[in-house]
């Protein structure tokens, strides 16, 4: 009934490519935002910020980054923990080599870093396709992974190789460390994760996302019609850690405040930010979001509804809720294997004709 | 001879028996990628779960006891009894059949023709799935399996090489016993595929789903056949692992261990898969021998998926895998 | 999305227990590749608190919860599980993860909530001056290492010059917390240390004691967990390592770890820093109040294990510390910040063990302002395979204070110029 073009007329060009063409469309994102920004970070409390909010901006970015690269541009990859772990490490090196300089330009430079050891990594994907780029980039992640272990300089010679996030204020409001307001908290990774994603879906919409595209539908093909696959992967794995070694900075200085490399940024970390945007749907800037919150949220209802509600041992529904959880990935693999963003798809070609179908 | 040079001799030797080990795990994957295209995730698991159920079984432990226990509020823990060794092994391998079974019935089904990321994730879900299940059915603390396996150091070889060079070589028992059987279900396998209707069968599918489709090999039982199989070679792996370490989760962690065998011995190959062991575990021990103490040690973890990696850059498929030819 | 929110709001608004009890949340991991050592600290946790509600009424009149939380020995889960239950008026957090010790300190200095991490955790925390809110008495880790190197010196007539000795650890946080006070003993001792580490899970190392067979160091000693320790004894047993000679910390010595390899491990020794086994006056108690009553946590089958010995002493040293807040309180019903004020207050003395029927199983320390961390003391015990039992060969030894102490200094110094700390007790 209100979701449909019709009747929304375009009078420019700008109005026509926009990102939200439909008008109910576009005001429903708006109520989003406003939303996130004006409501939730009055009511927001510690325990939704930690266990909910926070994790799922912060995934969420990490999976816009790896949807670049998987879902855009085909390119699939099991290295995010070990690239989180250099976003998180630069930002601690940073943090402390500089403490007077804004925690915003640290995080920021931390992608930067990231985006660097993304590019070398990225390399042997110009020989390397398939599953076997894939394994590959495991490299990336146990070498990394072990070389902040060893390396003690990274971890600024304390005894025990832990790094923790020292007080960094913005506007005179701390951001890391244990003072941090549950709001605080939120509006940083928000503000971050929605300049980033709003730079995702314009990227993707442009040259350099349609480039990625033909290089992930078929890339020999694109090379022929005049796509360099030098830069176009290369970008892609550039762009990508970018996201990544952000959202790497974040979970350790805003989310987490301390972190030990093998534990937080093990090869676990890499599976489910995989696992978020295959659930979510490759190539899809909703999906990302949907994956992220579909893999934060579940383990966090399934243990309250089964601990909290049934009264059940821990450790049974630490069991129990592994296997709903497998289960739930297969099954939803067998129902709808392009994720949610599909689902989503599906159902806004639904409602564009609803109640008229035909 | 020097003795640095009897080390690193007496290093290569137990990455080869390692070697084997990892190519024991690699070899469940090749099975699967070959007749099904699947990258199969869960091995590392399924040898945990079959490792469980075995010493479920040999101890008579009551399945599902704790979930039972915590509903009906009964107090059961064993049935009392104590099975051979050999008893209890076929009955895992009956449980590991009868899981392939399930597993084709209600995933692969209906996920056939999916993208191979796609199905790889799914195996990933069953692994999920089949971790839980396992704790849940068998309890989650250490366990000892013992099925009669000898352990630590060989005498005669130490004795032997001792009289020779005056260095003993340590060379652990159950890793030439593993040896022995990864040999062993190496060449029955591959007289399995070479002779048998099934076998054949097999190699079919492997090479063309669509032409062997339709030839009248049924597909769906070729599955839970390579299911079955690969199930087994876990079970075995999970033997060989779980009475070196006893059982517990960790195993299931043998998974990684094999990855790189399978990028440097291409997923569908075989001998890719068992080369591929052997290299990694020489490589890898000879590496830490080697560079370890200069940088610091425990560089196992990722020494294996550097070197792959390197071999992979000049050779794309992997050592044995089959030629990538790219069309237009 | 809308429903399964508002289904999590409800869950959670149920999750909330009743108030007016001394909430004690047991961060627990009963999953995951940590869980064989988890299950029996976890349980003798539970139990020890049981025995109190069902024999005493709670402590000081006061019924004591302990809600559990799984935390698979995972950080993040940690952190969601200190955000779940800390609004229940959580009085003493326990998480049994360095890990999870670390992540936590800032956030319980920041909600004025005690931390007590007995024998693990961050070692300097025992700087009471830095850390305010964190206790790790009776002993931590650097403890452990000099103990071990106290037992060596007195094996070898006080004299460890030119002895080569071993560390095999855990290449994690919690297993590098000992090398430098190792580095300082052997300067100060003239040995030489070989670092040795293991990755996780540890379920293959024969690299590792390949090069301990090839370099022959007069002593191994070892920092592990999990599964590493039992692989590590079994390759030890393999190579023939003298096991006398082979030392585990306190978390490396439970009948797990020992168990899987069998008679191999015979004469394996580690650190202990209570007593173990069932012959404590304290078992008839939970006999007849817990395990007869069917009111056992877990599976029951874990009693008297070491650490489900050591879940229980530290469920003890926390009960006694509350019962120190009602104390300084005037009030049974405490609250977070009167439970640290009962922490820095504490006494334990041999007769009070005995009167809690525990004699002679934990040392008597006493906490004060600027020390958190006790005197630091731990026994050897060496494992008996045929009978299946570990039996402690020596006394109460004393660490090494004057190497120890700096350290402790040195490395909260850094921590309080990271976090702009200003020291407290002055």
């Amino acid at each position: 009934m209100f979701y449909r073009e019709a009747g929304d007329f375009k009078t420019s060009y700008a109005d026509d490519s926009q990102t939200f063409p439909i008008r109910f469309d576009r005001l429903r994102y708006y109520a989003v935002i406003a939303v996130a920004f004006g409501i939730v970070p009055f009511v927001i409390n510690d325990y939704w910020a930690n266990a909910v909010f926070v994790p799922f901006l912060i995934y969420a970015i990490a999976a816009l980054g790896l949807n670049i690269l998987t879902g855009y541009c085909g390119q699939v990859s099991l290295g995010t923990g070990g690239f989180m772990a250099v976003g998180a490490y630069a930002c601690y090196k940073l943090m402390t080599a500089f403490p007077e300089v804004s925690i915003l330009i640290h995080v920021l430079l931390a992608g930067g870093v990231t985006a660097v050891v993304g590019v070398l990594f990225g390399l042997p994907s110009l020989r390397i396709k398939g599953f076997y780029l894939a394994v590959a980039t495991l490299a990336a992640q146990f070498f990394l992974v072990w070389l902040f272990n060893k390396v003690p300089w990274f971890y600024n010679y304390s005894a025990s190789g832990q790094i923790s996030a020292p007080e960094r204020t913005i506007l005179g409001q701390a951001v890391t460390g244990a003072n941090t307001t549950a709001s605080a908290k939120y509006l940083f990774c928000l503000i971050i994760l929605f300049a980033l994603a709003w730079l995702a879906r314009n990227l993707t919409r442009g040259t350099v996302g349609r480039k990625w595209m033909a290089i992930r539908d078929m890339d020999i093909a694109a090379e022929i019609i005049g796509v360099n696959p030098l830069t176009t992967k290369l970008s892609a794995f550039a762009i990508s850690s970018f996201y990544i070694g952000v959202a790497g900075a974040l979970f350790f200085a805003v989310y987490l405040g301390a972190a030990e490399v093998g534990e937080a940024f093990g090869i676990q970390k890499s599976f489910l930010i995989l696992f978020m945007i295959i659930i979510g749907g490759l190539g899809s800037i909703f999906g990302s979001f949907a994956g992220a919150a579909f893999m934060v949220l579940l383990p966090v209802l399934l243990k309250n509804v089964l601990v909290g509600q049934l009264g059940w041992a821990t450790d049974l529904a630490a069991h129990v809720e592994l296997m709903i959880v497998g289960a739930l990935i297969v099954i939803f693999l067998i129902a709808e294997p392009h994720g949610m963003a599909q689902l989503w798809r599906l159902a806004k070609e639904k409602l564009r004709l609803w109640p008229f179908p035909h | 001879m020097p003795d640095q040079l009897l080390y690193a001799i007496e290093a290569g030797l137990n990455g080869l028996m390692a070697g084997v080990l990892y190519a024991l795990v690699a070899l469940g994957f090749v099975l699967i990628f070959k007749a099904s295209g699947i990258f199969n995730y869960a091995q590392g698991v399924l040898a945990l779960f079959a490792a469980l159920t075995l010493v479920g079984f040999q101890n008579g432990q009551i399945p599902f006891a704790h979930l039972l226990n915590a509903i009906f509020g009964t107090d059961l823990h064993e049935f009392g009894w104590h099975l051979p060794a050999i008893v209890a092994i076929v009955l895992a391998g009956g449980v590991m059949v009868l899981l392939a079974i399930v597993i084709e019935r209600y995933v692969l089904k209906h996920l056939v023709n999916q993208a191979p990321i796609i199905l790889f994730m799914a195996t990933i879900g069953m692994a999920y799935f089949l971790e839980g299940l396992g704790d849940i059915m068998w309890g989650a603390d250490i366990k000892k399996l013992d099925v009669g396996l000898p352990q630590g150091i060989n005498e005669t070889i130490d004795s032997v090489t001792y009289n020779a060079f005056g260095y003993g070589f340590f060379i652990d028992n159950l890793d030439i016993v593993a040896s022995v059987v990864a040999a062993a279900l190496v060449i029955s396998l591959t007289i399995f595929s070479q002779y048998s209707k099934q076998g054949r069968a097999l190699r079919a599918v492997a090479d063309d789903h669509q032409a062997a489709l339709s030839v009248g090999i049924s597909l769906r039982f070729i599955w839970v056949l390579v299911w079955s199989i690969a199930g087994f070679v876990a079970l075995v792996a999970g033997i060989m692992w779980g009475s070196k370490s006893g059982v517990q989760f960790s195993l299931s962690l043998i998974a990684l261990k094999a990855l790189p065998v399978l990028m440097l011995g291409g997923f569908t190959s075989i001998p890719g898969a068992i080369v591929g062991g052997l290299i990694i575990g020489m490589g890898e021990k000879l590496f830490e021998f080697f560079v370890g103490p200069m940088i610091g040690g425990a560089t196992e973890n990722w020494f294996a998926y550097v070197l792959a990696l390197l071999f992979l850059v000049f050779r794309p498929q992997g050592l044995f895998g089959e030629k990538i030819i790219e069309r237009v | 999305m809308k429903k399964t929110l508002t289904a999590i709001a409800l869950a959670m608004a149920a999750a909330t227990p009743a108030m007016a009890e001394l909430v004690v949340p047991n961060l627990s991991y009963r999953t995951g590749p940590y869980a064989p050592g988890g299950i029996p600290y976890a349980d003798g946790f539970n139990d020890y608190f049981t025995l109190l509600n069902e024999r005493d009424g709670g402590i000081g009149g006061e019924k004591v919860a302990n809600p559990e939380c799984e935390t698979a020995y995972n950080t993040e889960k940690g952190v969601e599980c200190y955000e779940a239950t800390k609004g229940s008026g959580a009085l003493v957090y326990n998480p049994l993860s360095t890990g999870i010790t670390y992540q936590l300190i800032p956030k319980v200095t920041a909600d004025g909530i005690p931390l007590y991490t007995p024998g693990y955790g961050r070692t300097s925390a025992a700087n009471g001056k830095v850390f305010s809110n964190v206790f790790n008495y009776p002993a931590n880790y650097w403890d452990g290492a000099s103990v071990a190197i106290t037992h060596l010196l007195s094996e070898n007539g006080g004299d460890l010059s030119g002895k080569k000795i071993a560390l095999v650890y855990h290449n994690s946080a919690y297993g590098k917390e000992p090398i430098r006070t190792l580095q300082e003993l052997s300067k100060k001792h003239g040995f030489e240390l070989v670092e040795i580490p293991v990755d996780h899970p540890g379920q293959e190392q024969k690299s590792q004691w390949l090069q301990i067979r090839r370099d022959k160091p007069d002593y191994v000693l070892m920092w592990g967990w999990g599964v590493m320790n039992a692989v590590a004894i079994q390759e030890a047993a393999n190579i023939r390592y003298p096991m006398e000679n082979f030392i585990g910390v306190w978390w490396s010595g439970s009948e797990n770890d020992v168990l899987p390899v069998g008679d191999g491990a015979n004469g394996y020794k580690s650190l202990a820093m209570h007593g173990t086994g069932m012959d404590y006056p304290v078992y008839a108690d939970l006999k007849q109040y817990v395990y007869d009553a069917g009111k056992a946590s877990g599976a029951g089958d874990q009693v008297g294990s070491v650490l489900y010995s050591r879940g229980m002493y530290a469920a003890l040293v926390i009960s006694e510390a509350i019962r120190k807040a009602q104390e300084l309180a005037g009030t049974s019903a405490v609250n977070a910040a009167q439970v640290r004020d009962g922490f820095e207050a504490l006494e334990i003395t041999q007769d009070r063990m005995t009167e809690l029927g525990l004699p002679n199983f934990g040392q008597a320390f006493a906490s004060s302002c600027e020390d958190h961390g006790g005197p630091g003391n731990a026994m050897i015990q060496q494992w008996d395979a045929a009978a299946k039992k570990w039996n402690l060969i020596t006394d109460f030894i004393a660490p090494d204070d004057e190497v120890l102490t700096p350290l402790v200094m040195e490395d909260s110094a850094a921590y309080a110029a990271e976090n702009n700390i200003a020291e407290r007790c002055n």
